[in-house]
Formats: C-alpha cells, sequence, structure tokens
C-alpha cells in the first residue's frame, strides 16, 4: 500500500476527458488539448470522432477564419460568378451539435477568442434555439507563456495535457460509441448537485486559487457527467475526485497550508488505492449501476477534492514564485499588436492595394478592383450583349495597411551574489519608468531574474504599471550566475513574443561572470562556454539586445558576450534606473527602427 | 423568447448594478467603466441589462433606431419620408450593442454595402455598430486593449453624438447617442487617459471572495440552467419591480431638487480630491440626482453624495503614476474632510 495516492495516469485521464466532453459537449464548452502535432494528439482527436454520435461535424475552424465565415455573410467570389447573391453559411452554424477544433489555439487572436467566446456564451444562455457545440483547442505552445487566449480558456471545462515523455505502448482508445449515447441519456437523470456539494467545491477552490466561478460550475458538471457515464444516479466520490483532476487541478494557482500531509495518509486512501477503476467508470459499470447514493458531507466531500488535487499538484506544497497562476499569465495583446511595422489587411494606415483572394478577414478595395477589370471589359463582354461589369477573381484587389511596430523590452537581471538586492531594484526603477513612459506608445516590458541555478520569467510581458508593481513586489536574490539558463529563457521569451508579431528586445543586467552552466552545474569554466553558445543563439535568431555591465571594472568577458549576440554594450558600474531607462529608450528606438 | 439570466438575479455586484441602473435613468451621465477579473459576471450584468429596460419606440424601417418625437437626423429612409406622411411606429427592445474586440472600423462605422454595389451597382450604407447601439448602450468588454484607431473613433462620436461617414465614396451622418460599457482588466494594459475621462462612472468589481456568496452565484447558475423557464418565472417579479423603478426615476428625474448646499458639498468634494475640470462636478450632481430619483426621494441629501462619490470621481484624479495609495483611499480622505467622519 502506498502512502500517496497515485492519480490515474495522464493517458487514462485524457482519455476519460475525450469521453466526458463526447457526452456534453455543449454543456462543457470543450477542451483545451495542449500536445505537439505527433500520434497522441491524432489518437485523440480520433477517439473524439470515434465516440461523438454517428453524422455530428467535426469542422476544423481555420486559424484566420474571418468575421463572414464566422457569423455567415455574403460570399463574394461566388456572387460575382454567379451575377446573383449568394450567402455563406456561418462556420459556427455547421458546428450545431458538434465539435470544432481549433489549431494553434496557443496564437488565437484575444478579437477572435472573444468573438467566439460571445457565440459561446450565446449558444449556452439560448441552448434551447440553437443546439450548442463544443470546442477543442488545440494548444501547441512550448513555453508556459504561450497558451490560449484567458477569454477562451475560462469557457472551456477540461483541460488535457500530451506534452512531455510517454511510454511507446501508450494509446488513446475511445469508448464504445453506445456507451457515451448511453451516458447521455442518463445526463437528465443524474441528480442536480446538493448543497453540500456546491459549498464543498465553493470552498475548495477558493482555497486552491481558483477565482473564476465559471470553473466551480464546470467542476460541478464534469461531476454530474462522469456520474452519468458511470451510471449513477448522483454524484459519487469517484465523480468528485474526477472532476477535481480534470477542471480544478489545472487551474489551481495555489496550495492552502497543508495540514501535516506527510504523515497521515489522505482519510479516502483505501478508496484510491484500488483504482484505475477510478480512471475507467465503464469497467465499473459492467457491475450494473451501482445505484446507493453516497450521502457525502461537506467535509467528506472537500477531503476527496484535497485529496485528489494534492495528488496532481505535488510542486503546489511549497510555495512556489515561479509559476505563475493561468490566470494572470494572461494572453495579452488584443487585437493589436505588429512587429517592427507589419503589413495587415484589416487595419491600420492603408497603403497601395494588391491583388488576391478574399479571405482572412481582407478588404477589398473597390476602386483598384474596377481598375484592374477596365481594360478586359470589351474582352469578356457576354455574347447576349447584356451590360454586366465582368468581373474575375483575378482583378481583385485587397487593401493593405500599415500598422505600427510594438516593442516589447525584456529586462534579464543577474539577482546572484550580494549586489543582487541593488540590481534588482534599480531594474524594477527602471521597469516602473519604462512603463511610466510608455504609456501612450503601449510598449511592453517583462523582467526574468536569474540566480542559484535557475532563470525565471518574474513579470510575464505586459504594459501595466499596477500589475507589474504587484508581481515585483518582493524578488529573490542570491546565489550563483546561470547566464546561459537566463540567455536560453530569455531567447524563448523574445521569440514567443515575435511569434505575437511584436519587436522583442533583450535588456541584459549582469556582471557577465558565469558560474553556473547549462545542466545547473556549478563551474566557471563549462559555464561561460555556454554562456557563449547561448549568446551566439541569441545573435542567431537576430533579436536586438544590450548588455548593460554592471561589474566594477571593464572585463572582456562581458563585451564578449554582447559581441557574440550582435547587441550593444555599455559599461554601467554605477547602476541607476534612470540611466538604464535612458539607455533602454534609445536602443529600443532602434530596434523599431531597424 | 428570452432566456437571458434576470438582472435582478445577480449576486451581489451593487456598485456595478447601482452603476447601470443610474446610466439607465440618465443616460446624459456619460457611460460606464468597469474594472475587473474576468468571470466576474461583468458581461452578465450589461447582457442582463438589455432585458431589464423596457422597450423604445422608433420609426418603423430605420436602422438608426430614431426616436419618433424628435426631428429626423438621420438620412436613411426615414428621413427621406415624403412630407406629411404620418411614419409608422414601432417597438424595439432597448438596443444593447456588443462591441467585439477585434471589430474592424468597417464594422463599428458601417460601410458600403458590398453586395448593393456589386450586384445591383447601387451606392447604398450598410449601418455598423454604432447605428445599431444609437439611443442604446454600447458594450465593449476588455476596452483597454482595444485598437488605438477604434479608441479615438469612438472618444470623437462619443463627443459629437453623431457617426460621420467618409469612405469609399459614401457622405453620410446619422445620429450616435449611447451610453458606453466598458470593462477591462487594468492588469492587462491601462486605458488610455482621454477615453477614461469620458466615463461618468467607473466600478471595481472582484470575484466575490466570501464563501456564502460564491455559493450562491453557483447555486443560481444551475438552476437557471437547468430549467430557465421556471427560473425566470421564479425572478418575474423583481425584475418587473426593478424596471418600474427605472421607468419612473427616469421620468421623475427632472423633478428632483438639488438643494444648495448639496451643490456646495459636492464642489468642494471636487476640489479637495483635486479632480480637473468642471466635469466631474457635473457628473457628480447628475449622478446623485439619478440615484434620488432610484431611491424615490424628492431632493438630493448628502447621502446620496456620499454613496456615489467613489464611483463618479474614482477615475477623475489626477494621475500619479508611481503614487501606492489607490483614488479610493484619497476620496475617502476628502469625504471625512467636507462630510465629517
Amino acid at each position: 500500500m502506498t502512502t500517496k495516492t497515485e492519480p490515474p495516469s495522464r493517458i487514462a485521464d485524457a482519455r476519460l476527458a475525450a469521453a466526458l466532453f463526447c457526452i456534453d459537449p455543449g454543456g462543457l464548452g470543450g477542451v483545451s488539448l495542449r500536445a505537439g502535432h505527433g500520434p497522441l494528439r491524432d489518437q485523440w482527436i480520433a477517439a473524439v470522432r470515434a465516440m461523438l454520435p454517428k453524422g455530428a461535424p467535426v469542422v476544423r475552424l481555420p486559424f484566420n477564419i474571418s468575421d463572414d465565415r464566422l457569423e455567415g455573410g455574403i460570399d463574394l467570389a461566388a456572387s460575382l460568378a454567379e451575377g446573383r447573391l449568394c450567402r455563406q453559411a456561418s462556420v459556427l452554424e455547421s458546428l450545431a451539435g458538434g465539435v470544432g477544433l481549433l489549431p494553434m489555439a496557443e496564437r488565437l487572436e484575444t478579437g477572435l477568442a472573444a468573438r467566439l467566446a460571445a457565440v459561446m456564451d450565446h449558444a449556452a444562455s439560448r441552448s434551447g434555439t440553437r443546439p450548442a457545440f463544443g470546442l477543442v483547442a488545440l494548444d501547441e505552445g512550448l513555453s508556459p507563456e504561450e497558451q490560449p487566449p484567458t477569454t477562451l480558456l475560462d469557457r472551456l471545462a477540461l483541460r488535457v495535457d500530451l506534452t512531455g515523455d510517454f511510454e511507446r505502448t501508450d494509446a488513446i482508445t475511445p469508448f464504445p460509441r453506445a456507451e457515451i449515447a448511453a451516458a447521455y441519456g442518463r445526463l437528465p437523470d443524474v441528480a442536480e448537485p446538493e448543497d453540500a456539494l456546491v459549498t464543498a467545491v465553493c470552498e475548495v477552490a477558493l482555497a486552491f486559487g481558483v477565482a473564476s466561478l465559471r470553473s466551480v460550475i464546470f467542476t460541478l458538471k464534469v461531476a454530474r457527467v462522469h456520474a452519468a457515464l458511470a451510471g449513477r444516479s448522483a454524484v459519487g466520490r469517484e465523480d468528485i475526485a474526477a472532476a477535481a483532476r480534470l477542471v480544478l487541478a489545472p487551474r489551481a494557482t495555489q496550495a492552502p497550508a497543508a495540514p501535516d500531509t506527510e504523515d497521515v495518509p489522505p482519510p479516502d486512501d483505501p478508496q484510491k488505492d484500488d483504482s484505475p477503476s477510478d480512471a475507467q467508470p465503464s469497467e465499473s459499470e459492467h457491475d450494473g449501476p451501482r445505484d446507493e447514493p453516497e450521502n457525502l458531507s461537506r467535509e467528506e466531500i472537500a477531503e476527496i477534492l484535497v485529496a485528489a488535487l494534492r495528488a496532481l499538484l505535488p510542486e503546489l506544497d511549497a510555495p512556489v514564485s515561479h509559476r505563475r497562476p493561468a490566470r494572470a499569465r494572461s494572453a495579452e495583446g488584443g487585437g493589436s499588436g505588429g512587429g517592427a511595422p507589419t503589413l495587415s489587411l484589416r487595419r491600420g494606415r492603408p497603403i497601395a492595394a494588391r491583388a488576391g483572394t478574399l479571405s482572412g478577414g481582407a478588404r477589398l478595395d473597390l476602386v483598384a478592383t474596377l481598375r484592374a477589370a477596365a481594360p478586359w471589359q470589351k474582352l469578356r463582354a457576354a455574347p447576349d450583349g447584356e451590360a454586366r461589369l465582368a468581373l474575375r477573381k483575378d482583378d481583385m484587389r485587397l487593401r493593405r495597411f500599415v500598422r505600427r511596430a510594438e516593442l516589447t523590452t525584456v529586462f534579464v537581471v543577474d539577482a546572484s551574489g550580494s549586489t543582487a538586492f541593488q540590481r534588482l531594484a534599480e531594474a524594477k526603477g527602471a521597469v516602473e519608468q519604462l512603463l511610466a513612459r510608455a504609456y501612450v506608445s503601449r510598449a511592453r516590458v517583462a523582467l526574468i531574474a536569474f540566480h542559484h541555478k535557475g532563470a525565471g520569467v518574474l513579470l510575464p510581458p505586459t504594459r501595466s504599471l499596477t500589475r507589474a508593481k504587484r508581481m515585483l513586489a518582493d524578488l529573490p536574490g542570491g546565489g550563483g550566475t546561470p547566464l546561459s539558463l537566463a540567455m536560453d529563457a530569455a531567447l524563448s521569451l523574445a521569440l514567443a513574443e515575435r511569434a505575437k508579431q511584436r519587436t522583442p528586445m533583450l535588456v541584459f543586467l549582469t556582471d557577465g561572470r558565469a558560474n553556473i552552466d547549462g545542466r545547473g552545474e556549478a563551474g566557471r569554466g563549462q559555464a561561460e562556454a555556454d554562456a557563449l553558445t547561448a549568446a551566439r543563439k541569441v545573435g542567431a535568431s537576430g533579436v536586438r539586445s544590450l548588455f548593460i555591465d554592471t561589474s566594477l571594472r571593464v572585463r572582456p568577458d562581458a563585451d564578449r558576450f554582447a559581441k557574440a549576440m550582435g547587441g550593444a554594450y555599455a559599461f554601467l558600474p554605477l547602476l541607476e534606473s534612470r540611466a538604464v531607462a535612458e539607455l533602454v529608450t534609445r536602443e529600443g528606438g532602434r530596434a523599431l527602427g531597424g | 423568447m428570452s432566456r437571458v439570466y434576470p438582472f435582478s438575479a445577480i449576486v451581489g455586484q451593487d456598485q456595478l448594478k447601482r452603476a447601470l441602473m443610474i446610466a439607465a435613468v440618465d443616460p446624459s451621465i456619460g457611460g460606464v467603466m468597469v474594472f475587473g477579473d474576468r468571470g466576474t459576471g461583468k458581461s452578465t450584468a450589461v447582457r442582463a441589462l438589455a432585458d431589464l429596460l423596457p422597450p423604445i419606440k422608433t420609426l418603423r424601417g430605420c436602422a438608426f433606431h430614431c426616436d419618433p418625437k424628435r426631428p429626423p437626423t438621420c438620412t436613411s429612409d426615414c428621413a427621406r419620408r415624403a412630407p406629411g406622411v404620418s411614419p409608422e411606429l414601432e417597438t424595439a427592445p432597448m438596443p444593447v450593442v456588443d462591441m467585439p474586440l477585434g471589430a474592424t472600423e468597417d464594422r463599428v462605422v458601417g460601410a458600403l454595402d458590398i453586395e448593393h454595389a456589386l450586384i445591383r451597382g447601387e451606392k447604398r450604407f450598410e449601418p455598423g455598430l454604432l447605428a445599431r447601439a444609437n439611443r442604446g448602450f454600447l458594450y465593449i468588454d476588455e476596452i483597454n486593449l482595444l485598437d488605438d484607431n477604434l479608441v479615438d473613433l469612438l472618444l470623437d462620436v462619443a463627443a459629437s453624438g453623431e457617426n460621420v461617414v467618409e469612405r469609399e465614396g459614401l457622405s453620410l451622418r446619422h445620429p450616435a447617442r449611447f451610453v458606453l460599457i466598458g470593462s477591462g482588466n487594468p492588469e492587462e494594459g491601462e486605458l488610455r487617459p482621454q477615453l477614461l475621462d469620458r466615463f461618468g462612472l467607473s466600478v471595481d468589481v472582484r470575484t466575490p471572495t466570501d464563501l456564502a456568496e460564491r455559493v450562491e452565484v453557483v447555486k443560481r447558475r444551475i438552476a437557471f440552467d437547468q430549467d430557465p423557464s421556471a427560473f425566470l418565472e421564479l425572478w418575474a417579479k423583481p425584475q418587473a419591480r426593478l424596471r418600474r423603478q427605472i421607468v419612473s426615476a427616469a421620468k421623475r428625474l427632472q423633478t428632483v431638487a438639488i438643494p444648495d448646499r448639496v451643490l456646495e458639498a459636492a464642489a468642494r468634494l471636487c476640489i479637495a480630491v483635486g479632480s480637473d475640470g468642471l466635469r466631474g462636478e457635473l457628473t457628480l450632481m447628475r449622478v446623485a440626482r439619478a440615484t434620488a430619483a432610484i431611491e424615490g426621494a424628492g431632493q438630493v441629501t448628502l447621502t446620496h453624495l456620499r454613496a456615489i462619490a467613489p464611483m463618479a470621481l474614482g477615475h477623475r484624479l489626477r494621475r500619479d503614476p508611481l503614487d501606492e495609495g489607490g483614488s479610493a483611499v484619497r476620496i475617502e480622505r476628502a469625504m471625512a474632510e467636507v462630510f465629517g467622519p
């Protein structure tokens, strides 16, 4: 017997999540599936297809879907070809009763996410008039900063994570379709949650820092669907545990002060030990529906929830500073954004039109289109002599706009050794000054601190002074100097920013004395070699950098790193936030200009 | 059959509900800005408001919901009515328009109707969101992330009350008077000060941290999802009462007296908090008057003033980006100074 409850494997939970989703796609909103492109993800999607009722649509929503397609509108190309009005149906209409797949959800525009969310809310609030649909957000994000917009995430009940290593033998198989259909049929008969359950879920969610009440409601819904799958007429122990794992655990941002969990095994331990069946209620179903309402008290339910959460969130047992609440991480950026002057087909200052097809929300430039079509009118004249303008697809000219570039300054601050405190304080000052100044220019600032054996994002890219102040309230310090790890972390953040069409710039505040290597081991020689490699990677990526040397004497090392990164170098032994802010502003201007 | 969650059933969020009601009673106040996290029921409250408010009378077929009692102001068909023909009237629900974050300028302002242009060769205006929101509410979630060019546009329209379209060979203007409701999380990007200043009221909305309140929210939501009709039935009476309250408050608004000593206190309060310009004072008085009207009082009292001062002035203080104290503290201090403890 183990002392710690072992949660079902991630594969089993992924399979379970797929099954629960297929039972009630509209009610649960959807699944955020975090996984790279690969066999497991394909299997998961195939399982969903296999479990949904026959004929239920599974539609891949194009990443750059236009408003017309999203909400229905005129099919311009068809209208022109036919000479009469042709409409195209909304993609969402075609989704009714089925599932939409959102590829590359981590790059979804906040604006599109907001519209999807509005449609989902609408569908949910008027479920009588329009059959609801479910969404699967295919999140291919690599770093924690890359994730689908929170507006959307908040409305998807389930989270499945298939990243990382799995056994070769791991596979996701569908439940029999009939079983899913039967569970759907039973769903209305499962008792609505009792007060004790509602209260306990609210209580535990609050304790684990899950603020959104939508998540609480989803927890209750998932528990009910799980009960329906297992053939129970009321929510029981296993249903609660499953809901805690699938809904609450991925959203937890903190762990309550643990009452001596190490010594005493959770009281419901025996229950858990026999449980692969925990993940596969289908098996228990074969013994015939167990229809004993368990009549759990509020305390018992809370214990089950907490045990399920703790088993899954060991890293939350200790207070951690680098793990950020998914909520606060927040995919920002709205409809705005654009790297060093970005071309856009929709917004910004207009520039010359170009030929192309109308898709992805592009706007037709009527005058340019007509001008392009004009020379051909004689040739195209209809044989019946009808005087109609003959427009062909090739004539279409699209408007283009240019958008202002947006800069993200990433401070990479050395928090090692004895001067850590001063460096961090001045860096913090510089961040605040930049944000106060950048009020109108809409620049973003992020901060990565490195010390001891790692580098962590203390402040994800933000425009908000309020947020910067809160997140930088207390900063860690001391220990060794893992410069290469810091450079890697900075580069990955910079590339994520670039993917969001912003122009990143790295600002290093360090004396450049690396003494922790890329694997977190101490040793100056290897550490410097690793740092140089990392610096070259930054250089190769073309991300702009500024290396502010804070050592007391000019040393060749720091300059060497700056050169390897292909960036600027400044010697600033008397680190002072105002001077840093000045330097960064000047360098930032160059980053945008060049 | 409307199945919107009823306004009267929203748990807590008293400040938000009060602010929305005040804006409904006196649209000239200038909109409500809601600060807060996601999932706090901001959108629910705004969408529920549409359902709560009484319908408006408009000219049949007018895309801008023109008011029959006023001279025609728009250039659509209703203005081109043959003189002497009395217009047909119709009742429309109070417009509450959701403006999505990624909306293009065309969709907001309106644009050339491509269907007509290409197929019939006619130039016709396809009204945008501003037209739809006329005489109602325009709701922008995450307004702080809105594109700059749209913010400029909104500022212009909100100031002039009309939308001027000069594009794609179109040239027209139509009325666009609406109550702007914005929401956003200041942690994700701050609001342009010029835009913030347009709002008459600002409220902070937090996720409730009180367990009992959270349980109640979840319970009501479950009850609503389970059987919307029964839930609406259950809340029909409070909903009707609230509607009557708003309608009668709007009617009596102009008759509510404002005693001189209240005016004086308002002025002193504005001076004490150092709010910019006269706009603060004006809003303060209007909001206090609407509050008195909602409460059925014949005149504005200091209690009314005191209750609404934080939401009318909170966002108007001269900003100091590095001031740690927050505006609430400064207003509290000023109130204690003016009204006594």
